[in-house]
This record gives C-alpha cells, sequence and structure tokens, in this order.
C-alpha cells in the first residue's frame, strides 16, 4: 500500500491496472520530461498515423463511457454532430463540484499532460477546430499545472499549428470560472464560457453536439473521460475491453469519504467492483470506522438517491444500479454509519442543491428553499408530522410521480428505478429533493422522532388587538 | 480609480484574442481585475464593458452570478470552511465554531484589522481530506482545531506568504501561446473545414 504527500487522497494498494493514475505515484509526474520518459505523447503519435474515422471507430467499439456523471459514451457522443458543420469546438469540463467528488482536480494537478494528450485525440478524431479547456475556480493548483502543462506542450509542438509536422492543427485555451456549481450543466458550462451567467439552457436541442458553443456543434468531455483516451490509443480497444465488463469497460476513479476506516480516491475495476469490496475490503476503505454500522450511503454524489447496507453486493455497473433506484454519477461515494443523524445529513445536502441553484426553473428555486426551510424546523425540533408529508408534496412539484428509491425489505419496499420525471430545465432541482426524498422514505422514523408533540390548543374566540 | 492598468489592458486583450468572440473572455477578465484590486469595482465593470464589447449591466449579470467575485474588499485572507456532506459527517461544523471564537468574527465577517474574511463553503473536491477549508482557494485538508490555530498564526505572522498569495491572485502560471505556435482562433463567422479531416469524415 502507498500513499503520496503530493497527491493527497489518493491511495494505491492492491494490484489492478492503472489507466488513468500511472503517473500519481512520481512526484514530479506533471512535466513533460517525467511524461515523456514514461510513454507520453505516443498516443497522440500512433493516432496521427491513423484516420480520425479510424480513431472514431476505436473510441465507439471501446465503449468508453463519460465520467462527469450521465455515463453517455464518448464515442457516440462525439457521432451526433451534423455533418459538414463546421468549425466544432471541444469544452473540457473541469468544474468538479458534485459534493463527494474528488478525481478531475487530482487528474488535472497530477497528470496535466495525459489531459492535454486526451483533448489532442479527441479533437483530431471528431474534427474539433479549438478546445476550451474550463477548470473550476477554486482549483488554482490544477490551473497552475495545467498551464505550465499547456506553454511546455506549446513549445515542443504538441499543440497548436502544425502538430508534429502534420496538418493537425489546433489550440487549447485554458479558462478558468470563478463559482457555481450549476455550471458542471453542459449547456450551463457553455454559456458560462460565452460570458454569461451560467445557466442552463432551455431543452431541445438536447445536445451541445448539435447545437453548442455559439450556436456551433459542440463536444463537452468531462477530464476522467479525456484522460483515458491516450492509454486506449496505445494499448488499443481490446485491451481496454479486457478490464470491467461488456457494458462498463476499463477503470474508474472513486472518491469514497466519510466514516470510513480509509477514505481515498482509487481507480478500480469498472462494472465488477462491488460497493462491498470497496468499503469493506482490505485494498479499499478495510471498514467502517471504530468497527460501526454502516447505516447508508450515497453511491455516486450528492445528486443521488441512498443506499443502505441491503445494496452492499451491487457492482459499479451503471445499468445495475439504476434498476436498482440511484445512480453511479461522478464516483462519489459518500458514507454514514450507525451515528448520523440522518435528516440532518439530508438537510446538509439540500442546502447545498438550494444554494447553487441558479434561480430560472420557479420549482427549484422556490421548492428546493422550501425543501430546505422544512427539513430546517424539522432537524430544529419545531417541526409538524405534516411537514413530513409536505416535503413530498414539494417534491412532486420538482418531479413529479415516482421518485427513484432503493428497496428495503425491512419496509417492504421495491426498488424504484432511474431516471425520474422533471419539471425543471437541469437536474439541481431534482437533487435537492433527492436527500430527502430517500432519507424519508428509508428513515421515517429518524424523522418522526424529532417532531414534538404539542397539545391541541383551542383557539381564542375573541381576538386581542394590540394596537388599542 | 479602478480600471485595468496598462499592464493589464495588454493582458486583458492577449487573453480576448484567444477566443472567437471576445465576450467569452468576461470571466478572466473579472479574475484579472480581481487580482489587481482584491475586488471588483463599478470602473471595473464598465472598463471589462468597454474591452468585451457587452453592456456594463451585462458584464454585472455575469459577475454577480459567480461565488469567487466580491463586490465590496474581503481580508487578505479569504478563509473558506466546507460544510458539504463529506465534511460536515467529520467535524465541519465544529471547526467553523471554532473559527468564529478564534476570529471574533461570525461567518460572512471580516476582522477589524482586515486579515480575514470567513466564509462557509460548499464542497471543494477533496472530500476523502474531511474536514476541509481552503485559504484563498489554497486547499488545507484534515483540519483540526490545533493546526487551524496554527495556520492563521502561520499566516498572521507572514510566514506562508510564498505559498498563500494574497486574495484575487488566482494562478501565478499563466498560459501563454506564442504567436509563431498557435494554430488561430477557430470563428463561427468564417467556417473551415479542418484541414485534417478527410471528406469522408466530414
Amino acid at each position: 500500500m502507498s500513499t503520496y504527500p503530493w497527491a493527497a487522497g489518493y491511495i494505491d494498494d492492491g494490484d489492478r491496472p492503472k489507466v488513468v493514475t500511472s503517473r500519481f505515484h512520481l512526484e514530479d509526474g506533471y512535466m513533460l520530461e517525467r511524461y515523456h520518459a514514461t510513454g507520453g505523447y505516443d498516443g497522440l503519435k500512433a493516432v496521427l498515423k491513423k484516420s480520425p474515422t479510424e480513431v472514431h471507430d476505436e473510441v465507439k467499439t471501446a465503449t468508453v463511457l463519460g465520467r462527469g456523471g450521465a455515463g453517455f459514451p464518448a464515442g457516440t457522443k462525439w457521432g451526433l454532430m451534423p455533418a459538414g458543420k463546421f468549425p466544432r469546438y471541444l469544452v473540457v469540463n473541469g468544474d468538479e463540484s458534485e459534493p463527494g467528488t474528488y478525481k478531475d482536480r487530482l487528474l488535472m494537478e497530477r497528470d496535466p499532460h495525459q489531459l492535454v494528450e486526451g483533448c489532442l485525440i479527441a479533437a483530431y478524431a471528431a474534427g474539433l477546430s479549438q478546445v476550451f479547456l474550463y477548470i473550476r475556480g477554486e482549483m488554482p493548483l490544477a490551473h497552475e499545472r495545467v498551464a505550465n502543462a499547456l506553454n511546455e506542450a506549446y513549445a515542443a509542438g504538441y499543440v497548436g499549428k502544425n502538430i508534429l509536422g502534420t496538418k493537425f492543427s489546433v489550440d487549447i485555451v485554458l479558462h478558468w470560472g470563478a463559482g457555481a456549481y450549476v455550471v458542471g450543466e453542459e449547456t450551463a458550462l457553455i454559456e458560462s464560457l460565452e460570458g454569461k451567467r451560467g445557466e442552463p439552457r432551455l431543452k431541445p436541442p438536447f445536445f451541445p453536439a448539435a447545437v453548442g458553443l455559439y450556436g456551433q456543434p459542440t463536444i463537452v468531455n468531462n477530464v476522467e473521460t479525456l484522460s483515458n483516451l491516450p492509454w486506449l490509443a496505445i494499448n488499443g480497444t481490446a485491451a481496454y475491453t479486457a478490464i470491467g465488463t461488456a457494458t462498463s469497460p476499463g477503470t474508474r476513479m472513486v472518491a469514497v469519504s466519510g466514516h470510513v476506516n480509509r477514505p481515498g480516491v482509487y481507480e478500480i475495476i469498472n462494472g465488477t467492483t462491488t460497493f462491498r469490496d470497496l468499503l469493506y475490503g482490505e485494498e479499499f476503505c478495510q471498514g467502517i470506522r471504530n468497527g460501526n454500522e454502516l447505516k447508508a450511503f450515497v453511491p455516486g454524489g450528492g445528486s443521488a438517491p441512498w443506499f443502505t447496507p441491503e445494496q452492499l453486493d451491487l457492482p459499479f455497473e451503471g445499468r445495475l444500479v439504476g434498476a436498482a433506484g440511484s445512480m453511479l454519477g461522478s464516483g462519489a461515494i459518500m458514507v454514514m454509519d450507525h451515528t448520523t443523524d440522518i435528516p440532518k445529513a439530508a438537510l446538509t445536502l439540500t442546502h447545498f442543491y438550494a444554494a447553487e441553484s441558479c434561480g430560472q426553473c420557479t420549482p427549484c428555486r422556490e421548492g428546493g428553499t422550501w425543501l430546505e426551510r422544512v427539513l430546517q424546523r424539522v432537524v430544529d425540533g419545531r417541526g409538524t408530522r405534516a411537514d413530513l408529508d409536505q416535503m413530498f408534496e414539494i417534491g412532486e412539484s420538482i418531479c413529479p410521480g415516482n421518485f427513484p428509491h432503493a428497496a428495503s425489505s425491512k419496509l417492504g419496499l421495491e426498488a424504484a428505478p432511474f431516471p425520474y420525471k422533471m419539471t425543471t430545465i437541469c437536474f439541481v432541482g431534482p437533487s435537492a429533493y433527492a436527500p430527502v426524498h430517500s432519507a424519508l422514505t428509508l428513515f421515517r422514523d429518524e424523522f418522526e422522532a424529532k417532531i414534538v408533540e404539542r397539545k391541541h390548543i383551542p383557539v381564542s374566540v375573541g381576538v386581542v388587538d394590540d394596537h388599542h | 480609480m479602478s480600471r485595468l492598468n496598462e499592464a493589464n489592458v495588454m493582458l486583458a486583450k492577449e487573453i480576448i484574442g484567444r477566443y472567437p468572440k471576445a465576450r467569452s473572455a468576461t470571466i478572466p477578465l473579472l479574475h484579472l481585475s480581481q487580482q489587481q484590486n482584491g475586488y471588483i469595482t463599478d470602473d471595473a465593470i464598465a472598463h471589462i464593458a468597454e474591452l468585451v464589447g457587452a453592456t456594463s449591466a451585462e458584464v454585472l449579470g455575469t459577475c454577480t452570478f459567480y461565488e469567487m467575485f466580491k463586490m465590496v474588499p474581503v481580508g487578505k485572507y479569504l478563509v473558506n470552511i466546507c460544510g458539504t456532506m463529506s465534511c460536515q459527517l467529520l467535524g465541519a461544523d465544529e471547526l467553523m465554531h471554532h473559527a468564529e471564537q478564534t476570529l471574533g468574527v461570525k461567518a460572512g465577517g471580516t476582522t477589524s484589522d482586515g486579515l480575514f474574511t470567513l466564509e462557509h463553503a460548499e464542497c471543494q473536491a477533496a472530500c476523502t481530506e474531511a474536514p476541509n477549508m481552503q485559504v484563498n482557494y489554497r486547499h488545507c485538508h484534515r483540519m483540526t482545531t490545533t493546526n487551524f490555530d496554527k495556520l492563521i498564526d502561520d499566516l498572521r505572522a507572514g510566514r506562508l506568504e510564498g505559498e498563500i498569495p494574497v486574495h484575487g491572485t488566482l494562478a501565478r502560471v499563466r498560459q501563454q501561446i506564442p504567436a509563431d505556435k498557435a494554430a488561430g482562433v477557430a470563428s463561427p463567422d468564417a467556417p473551415v473545414v479542418p484541414a485534417w479531416m478527410p471528406e469522408a469524415a466530414q
């Protein structure tokens, strides 16, 4: 087992393939010299010998799933661009801010050249004429490392005009955000990159691949997704799909945080690693702190409906987790042991989404803050029984119909599968409801314990008028 | 006062030149302005609007959307304590309480010597290292009340000036695109088919 002071959080234990973290053990892995010495830019060189169509087909065949949240295959996404319409852009989503998520920052800080090379491979394959690398504002170290990598790559002829003497020319422009969670939504990211308020765009059009930056075809890919491409280019599709399962090939970076013995960022095998492996495995988190009982966990970032110990044996596979009532999202698992105050934990997340609402859609702007207010008074011991039902009613106005939730044999509940219906443009509104819905569905008794039963106070017939 | 100075105007023009549309440079220029003055002034908004070809109202609208832009002066050090789930599960409330006691201000306040502004913050992407905080957006992991006090002492004594620049300084390394190496902007107004794309792949 190894940890490295320069990569706080990353845990290198067990004998698993490393697709994106192969340089994390090197203190200077972010420098071009070290990158070269460890196979850096060999993927780009291999790709430039093939036609763009061949490279695109490889990414499609390898089924490189998007690592940002929705899990949409990158190769398929690239194929959604209308033929013949140029210029096309690549916008790199480095605005990592989903609660619990910690991986893109590490990838940018520890191996920025890998990301740059991934951008170049994508631009070559999909015919993207300019790349904008959007980094979250609150990550100055990532910004400095990527800026330095780009400066080195320009000087070495990997980025810019006539890359490595070929006809392939593309600029990568480093752009930085300024603190707004909603900008992680791809159309909000584009609005922000156009210099505007980061408000998600009305759909349809559903995909920026058709109408994106400046109205042009635009691919928005996550940092981890692109960081997979150099390894794929060097090792080939067969080697990539040999890891994981047919529907979830390759590896994934996951961050496990909260009440475990060894919280950390791990590169795991996609599709087969179970939540039990992750939470209790020797090479992963080694169990719940102080030998405590596991109460619940959030399997895919703060937006995801919660799981309980009953779901521990599910593998890290999108379809199975979706059918079980949640999502894998951004690879963020937050663990709660039996000492956790469940209503308060739900309040923390609901507060986050209510505060981060951009304010465009009424159900999210009003519903999110309303949910927070009601939940706050329940947590403070001022709630009534009617408040509990009211929270479901508010949620219904954001997400009509069945909201996804996990099965519970104890409660005699069957799973309600993902996804949900919504009355908002983006997922921020539903995300404010997800923790409340999960907590209230699976742990209603904890909310009821906070309700103070009040005696019926008869209303006086006469009205006391203070003014006279 | 507080328009961008001459050196920063040069830098601003270089940044604007990287985008197909000037308005895309709005957020980078707001950061540049905040780096120069420590916060964003009305004059800076007007100046940036001139530079990117937008109205002051449009630039102000963008500016107020993003949490990092401060419209009033803040302390030399912005202390952001994360209160989102993973940190909250591991003691963020206690850390915030301690910070309020130690600094003598409530969250949102600035100490009377102008050194520290304390803020409640949302997820800082370091969840395995909870509880977290940032000083001028530089991460501080696994905080305890003891190492919080030491950090504040070190900042007061100026021992961390090399590591943590004053508020407004985002990154100390800037991207440079040498003119002779640049591929050039891809403007939507002058569509060009990428030179490396064969017809079949378009």
